[in-house]
């Protein structure tokens, strides 16, 4: 591995609390050396980054992405997905396990991180908290966490039983492990293909209740409290209703391990978006109000939210181009997070560089506990996002590194643009000159 | 757009957001997708044209689109929509083809992108579609760059049922408007009370209704039980500049106030998970006789068909005077007409070629 300088850059390390002209030695897949500017000397092998004009801070996280691999490798693999994951910045992502089959053993731990799955940037799996993803029985969280999964979770599916909930709350909690829900009460949302409400209405398609993501949130987070000598960690996937926001809020302000993250589309659209049913605007949970959106860009502001994750969830054009209610749910999203965060959160709303950055990098490492992810301490893993925050530029969903194009930012203006992202010492994205 | 939002517990500050979504693409102006794209201006040249097509003489009007094709595709089971479509069609003197999905390769998992392209394929010019999901006539025109009529989708929907309806309330309102001999304006129907009745949720009908009469400056009522008629249904009428939509949950008291009715026929097909007392829907808001006589005598019987007699409406109702039923039926052609010709009249216009080989004209 070569031993990378990066100089002439400004290192913006909001976990570390930097935010100054810094040089940086990475060595061995780990930072080495943190001083002022020429401070390092190059001893004559090291590949020399000049990032005079940009920022370089740590590579971001994504915790919520499908990488379709086992079982769908037309729509994703672990390593397109993760080459896409490169391209947006990002160095780490937590994989979702309703893969084809459903990773709720060690073998399909293992099988996704091993090296010939090509991933160009760190990923992490997480388990099925239930076997098969059936909400039935709960798995074996240890032989899962001794496989290398960093939470569990049934995403795209709830775990909507009580009593499983229950188990899955404490059985994480004494293994150190987050229990990630998808909440979604599908007894309120069969048949649904978007948010309920006047647009639904019109349109003649079947709501999903904004109630049955906020209603399994406040049950869980009830269950919560009564486990609270476990102190089980409980983390909302993509959340989406203001409701959801309040019940959270409230858990925290009550002292519990409660934390969530949002998509980019949930803080930027609505459900007007679905327009004349576009089924790039489809996805689980749907595209809510404004209000619920006017609460998620409020929480976001006010550091109720913990991260920003993409849900990134690719699908096949041919899956996408059929009727709305048949569409599958989902769209990608690791291209687009970093420039529409940057343009909307930080550019037009003024939420500090900083904290736009911690909520991608250091909060969600924090989260699911990855060490030495999320700063770039001396020591810490080599995983660097180099990016000129300012610069602006379009998507091009045709230029995708995903299998998949099925994004509704397809031709949006975004902000900042990744000049390198190097992964554990290694270079995994630069851009093209 | 502008927002406010929280920014700290104390401070509000006002925040830009993304622009409301440009429409993915621009309509075939030959395409009839929804009543909302018909300007007042372009309704009363089709109630003209309708007015004129309806009585020349066949064999001169079987000149007029003599040899064009159109393919008629129904995915869902249709009597009058499809007859009337396929017959306006042919009096224009077009060949028509019919692909309905339960005697097609639709049944073997071909999609609706592959069955359109097929369609266009073989040379036909325009489709009138007929589908169960909500948006599929959307989704056809985008990939075949045809015009596509809408013949009725999911619970959307249903464009030249709505302009029908249109026909018959005037023939009975106002002759001038019926011909399009007098220009429809924001006052058309002003004053005129038409109630909806019965399962609007499901209904395509009672939408298309919702966002075309209130234009001409009537109030539509809807009556029904709450799983039937959902208190959302009244922000249809939120953007409204003329006429306007309330619920009025006692059919009695809806009748009252009403000129016409639609009466709409409870969807059972549709109702999966609902949980519908029948007997108690027609105690509530069947149409009999007795009712129409205490308290709408003069009311308009409407009802898109097909009717359920026994259901929502009796069979005394049905065929008595204040019936419009079949009136309906029998205005559907013409309007057909007119909507097939303008299908035409906008691929003429754009002066493209339409043969098999060529690009989309857009």
């Amino acid at each position: 591995m070569k031993t990378i300088l990066i100089h002439g850059g400004r290192l913006l390390d909001p976990a570390a609390g930097v935010d100054a002209a810094k040089d940086l030695l990475l060595k061995d897949g780990r930072v080495a050396e943190i001083a002022g500017p020429g401070k390092i000397k190059n001893t004559g092998d090291a590949e020399v980054i000049d990032a005079k004009g940009l920022v370089v801070t740590p590579g971001l996280v994504d915790i919520h992405v499908h990488f379709r691999e086992p079982g769908q490798a037309h729509k994703e693999t672990i390593a397109s997905g993760s080459a896409a994951a490169a391209a947006g910045g990002f160095t780490a992502v937590a994989m979702m396990p309703n893969t084809a089959p459903v990773n709720d053993s060690p073998e399909i731990t293992r099988g996704m991180q091993a090296a010939e799955r090509g991933a160009r940037v760190r990923v992490f799996p997480i388990g099925a908290a239930t076997r098969g993803v059936k909400g039935e029985a709960i798995n074996d969280y240890a032989a899962l966490k001794a496989a290398g999964v960093v939470a569990v979770s049934d995403d795209g599916l709830p775990i909507l039983k009580e009593s499983t909930m229950r188990e899955a709350l404490a059985s994480a909690a004494r293994h150190g492990l987050t229990v990630i829900q998808h909440a979604e009460d599908t007894n309120m949302t069969a048949g649904g293909s978007m948010n309920a409400g006047p647009v639904a209405f019109r349109l003649g398609l079947r709501g999903m209740p904004a109630e049955a993501e906020s209603q399994l949130v406040e049950r869980d987070i009830r269950l919560v409290g009564e486990l609270n000598d476990l102190r089980p960690h409980y983390h909302v996937a993509h959340t989406s209703t203001a409701a959801a926001i309040v019940a959270i809020r409230k858990a925290r302000r009550n002292g519990m391990r409660v934390t969530c993250e949002v998509a980019p589309h949930h803080f930027l659209l609505t459900d007007e978006h679905v327009a004349e049913f576009n089924t790039n605007a489809k996805m689980c949970p749907p595209l809510r109000s404004a209000a619920d959106r006017d609460a998620i860009v409020e929480a976001l502001m006010d550091g109720v939210v913990d991260s920003i994750a993409t849900d990134h969830a690719p699908h096949a054009a041919h899956e996408k181009e059929v009727e709305f209610e048949r569409a599958p749910n989902g769209i990608t999203g690791l291209e687009t997070s970093l420039g529409l965060s940057l343009e909307w959160l930080h550019h037009q709303w003024k939420l500090p560089l900083g904290r736009v950055l911690s909520l991608m990098s250091a909060q969600p490492a924090a989260l699911l506990n990855l060490k030495g992810r999320g700063t770039l301490a001396v020591g810490s893993f080599a995983d660097v996002l180099i990016f000129d925050p300012n610069a602006e530029w379009k998507y091009d969903a045709a230029k995708t590194l995903s299998k998949s194009r099925n994004t509704p930012f397809d031709g949006w203006t975004m902000r900042g643009k990744v000049h390198w992202t190097i992964s554990e010492g290694k270079v995994a994205f630069k851009a093209e000159a | 757009m502008i927002m406010t939002t929280q920014a700290n517990s104390s401070a509000r500050r006002k925040v830009s957001l993304p622009a409301a979504p440009t429409l993915p693409f621009t309509h075939h102006p030959g395409s009839a997708l929804s009543v909302e794209h018909f300007s007042l201006a372009e309704i009363t040249h089709l109630l003209h044209r309708a007015h004129v097509l309806e009585r020349e003489n066949p064999l001169m009007r079987a000149n007029r689109l003599a040899r064009r094709r159109l393919g008629l595709l129904f995915y869902e089971a249709s009597t009058r929509t499809r007859t009337s479509f396929e017959l306006a069609a042919k009096g224009l003197g077009i060949d028509t083809t019919l692909v309905s999905n339960l005697s097609s390769s639709i049944e073997k998992g071909e999609s609706l992108k592959d069955t359109g392209l097929t369609l266009k394929a073989i040379g036909v010019e325009a489709i009138i579609l007929r589908h169960n999901s909500s948006g599929a006539p959307w989704l056809l025109e985008q990939f075949t760059g045809l015009p596509v009529l809408n013949a009725g989708d999911g619970w959307h929907q249903h464009p030249s049922q709505a302009l029908l309806d249109l026909r018959t309330l005037l023939g009975h309102v106002s002759p001038r408007h019926f011909t399009g001999d007098a220009e429809l304006t924001a006052e058309t129907l002003k004053g005129y009370t038409l109630t909806i009745v019965g399962d609007i949720l499901h209904s395509r009908v009672a939408r298309s209704n919702m966002l075309l009469l209130p234009r001409l400056g009537a109030e539509v009522v809807l009556t029904g039980p709450p799983e039937l008629l959902p208190e959302i249904a009244v922000t249809m009428g939120r953007d409204l500049k003329s006429g306007g939509i309330r619920i009025e949950r006692n059919f009695e008291t809806a009748l009252e106030k009403s000129d016409a009715l639609i009466m709409l026929r409870v969807q059972t097909e549709r109702l999966a998970g609902l949980d519908l007392d029948l007997e108690e829907y027609k105690k509530n808001y069947q149409l009999t006789e007795e009712r129409l006589a205490k308290y709408a005598p003069k009311a308009l019987v409407l009802h898109p068909g097909p009717i359920i007699r026994g259901l929502e409406l009796t069979s005394a109702v049905a065929d008595g005077e204040n019936s419009c039923i079949l009136e309906q039926v029998h205005n559907g052609l013409p309007i057909r007409m007119a909507l097939v010709e303008r299908a035409y009249a906008a691929l003429d216009a754009l002066e493209m070629p339409t043969l098999f080989g060529q690009e989309n004209r857009r």
